[in-house]
């Protein structure tokens, strides 16, 4: 009861906080409507078991992120952005667009609603090893290289950005 | 009513009723401390007015505060003006949920205690942000951004340091981090020979750059910013940035005593022989000198006021029968844990004032270059030695 519950005030956050992340004018309303969208997905993570996910969700995504992106925001002259035309009057084309990948969405969906049976409840995992461990255990034993590949990238990334910063190297 | 004191909810829902009771006072008379701390490092009295020796200067701020008129700036972003203040308060007030006060006295214990904080200090600062661009004015944008940049730099150190203390204790729950140190016989702050000193110092550095004290207090400097991103607020709104300030002081400083200082341990929790000395004689002592203290100053009192002397002397006694309970054993057992883990709060506290006082604010350049290119690399560095020593260890 609490979980359903739960699960449909967090899937409203999530939904709500991403369609009024794309329709106010206004950036930093954006970007505070998409910290609502960040935290109800965080709490679906939590409401599956996965606190891990639901911490990084927060400490990265709205910690880090949507920070920056505020920070970047808050310097741009937001007036007359707000006030600016938009840029394109393509919107008929967007719509259709829209349109057409629903109805093929759901031609798809309705010829295999058959196979479309979702488990009840899904399994959720055995408790003891806590959801933390088994993240851990996965990244450093079978994504081992992946994950040190990933972490290369972000290294290039950094040096990267130091040395265009730098105006003398 | 058996069946209501049983349900697995009931201890929660009771704690944390009290603790958003109690809260909002304890956090007044650390104000209090705070300036009567600061006053005597200047060689002043700090607030002596209200009560005899300002004791009652909280309660009288507090109502100051709630009767003061809500302004809101003409061009400010009404909303988000209204919501700024909320937002720390919300999350700091949340953290205390993971925080063990005792092994028994604590609201939830997850499995990812630590993350919880860390994962509510990060959205805190968003009210910084909110409050500082919602103003819809020079000071408050300054004190903003600065917060933000300051506050994502130091978050990476405090978590670097955090993560050695988790290293040793190979769980993330707040619970099992002070089982470990049980298990283990010593404070996390001096296990691998010593040198979990070096992440504790960084914790210790990113804590106070974190809570946006002095001498990282950039985000409010008076001297530049007026008050940075709170200049706009008054009244309700001002005490609730304050009531979270102190609140998230109050859950780093147990963060730090959960991970480093052995939680609610006692010092030298293995050696039982310490028992009686450390959990009957010293919380006596404590409490017994502190009120024969205050009953000499109410005798100074006299002289000028015997109404303020008395009630000097009544809080006295008062204190002083509370170091009294302490002397029955099942209500010691009870509250003991409670006992510790706010004493070492209470020093871990202290002392951020006393760094306070001493220390000048550091420029902006300074401030980014002790978090980049000394904390950082300073905190990978201790984490990979304790790593190192650990393993050999363990």
């Amino acid at each position: 009861m609490v979980d359903t519950l739960s699960f449909y005030i967090f899937a409203l956050m999530a939904l709500g906080g991403g369609v009024m992340t794309i329709t106010r004018r206004n950036a930093v309303h954006s970007a505070l409507w998409l910290i609502v969208s960040l935290l109800g997905a965080a709490g679906l993570f939590l409401l599956r078991g996965a606190e891990f996910l639901f911490a990084a969700q927060i400490v990265l995504y709205i910690g880090g992120v949507v920070l920056l992106i505020l920070y970047v925001v808050m310097l741009v002259n937001l007036d007359e952005t707000a006030r600016a035309r938009q840029f394109n009057k393509q919107w008929w084309i967007a719509l259709a667009c829209v349109a057409v990948v629903g109805a093929e969405i759901a031609f798809v969906m309705k010829r295999g609603l058959g196979a479309l049976a979702l488990p009840g409840v899904a399994a959720v995992a055995p408790t003891g090893e806590g959801n933390t461990e088994r993240v851990a255990d996965v990244l450093f034993s079978e994504y081992m290289l992946p994950f040190e590949i990933a972490s290369l990238l972000l290294l290039v990334a950094v040096v990267g950005a130091v040395v265009m910063a730098k105006k003398r190297v | 009513m058996e069946t209501v004191i049983q349900h697995p909810l009931f201890a929660p829902l009771v704690i944390t009723a009290v603790i958003i009771a109690v809260f909002p006072l304890l956090a007044g008379y650390i104000v209090l401390v705070e300036r009567k701390v600061l006053a005597d490092i200047q060689v002043r009295l700090g607030p002596m007015r209200v009560g005899p020796h300002g004791i009652l200067q909280p309660i009288a701020d507090a109502v100051k505060l709630l009767q003061k008129e809500d302004i809101i700036p003409t061009e400010a972003d009404r909303a988000l003006f209204w919501l700024a203040p909320v937002i720390p308060a919300v999350t700091a007030l949340t953290a205390f949920a993971v925080l063990p006060f005792s092994g028994h006295v604590v609201v939830t214990d997850v499995n990812v205690g630590l993350l919880l904080i860390a994962a509510m200090s990060a959205v805190g600062i968003l009210g910084i942000i909110i409050g500082g661009w919602s103003s819809n004015s020079h000071y408050p944008l300054l004190g903003a951004l600065r917060s933000s940049a300051q506050l994502v730099s130091y978050e990476v150190a405090l978590s670097l340091g955090l993560i050695a203390g988790v290293m040793s204790a190979g769980s993330l729950s707040m619970l099992k981090i002070v089982e470990a140190q049980r298990e283990r016989g010593v404070w996390f702050v001096f296990d691998n020979y010593g040198l979990m000193i070096i992440p504790f110092m960084v914790f210790l550095i990113a804590a106070i750059a974190e809570t946006n004290r002095l001498p990282f207090d950039l985000p409010e400097a008076e001297s530049e910013l007026v008050a940075g991103f709170m200049t706009e607020y008054s009244g309700f709104r001002w005490a609730l940035f304050f009531l979270a300030e102190y609140a998230s002081i109050f859950v780093i400083a147990g963060a730090g005593v959960t991970l480093f200082w052995g939680g609610w341990l006692r010092p030298f929790p293995s050696w039982g022989w310490l028992d009686i000395p450390l959990n009957y004689v010293f919380p006596v002592a404590l409490f017994g000198v502190s009120g024969l203290l205050t009953l000499r100053l109410a005798q100074r009192l006299k002289k000028y006021s015997s109404a303020r002397a008395a009630f000097l002397a009544l809080v006295g006694v008062g204190v002083a029968l509370v170091g009294l309970v302490f002397l029955i054993p099942p209500v010691n057992a009870a509250i003991i844990g409670v006992f510790w883990f706010l004493t070492k709060v209470g020093a871990f506290i202290y002392f951020m004032i006393w760094i306070r006082g001493t220390f000048p604010r550091f420029r902006y350049d300074q401030l980014m270059n002790i978090g980049w290119k000394v904390l950082i690399p300073v905190a990978m560095g201790g984490l990979l030695l304790n790593a190192i020593v650990g393993m050999a260890l363990a």
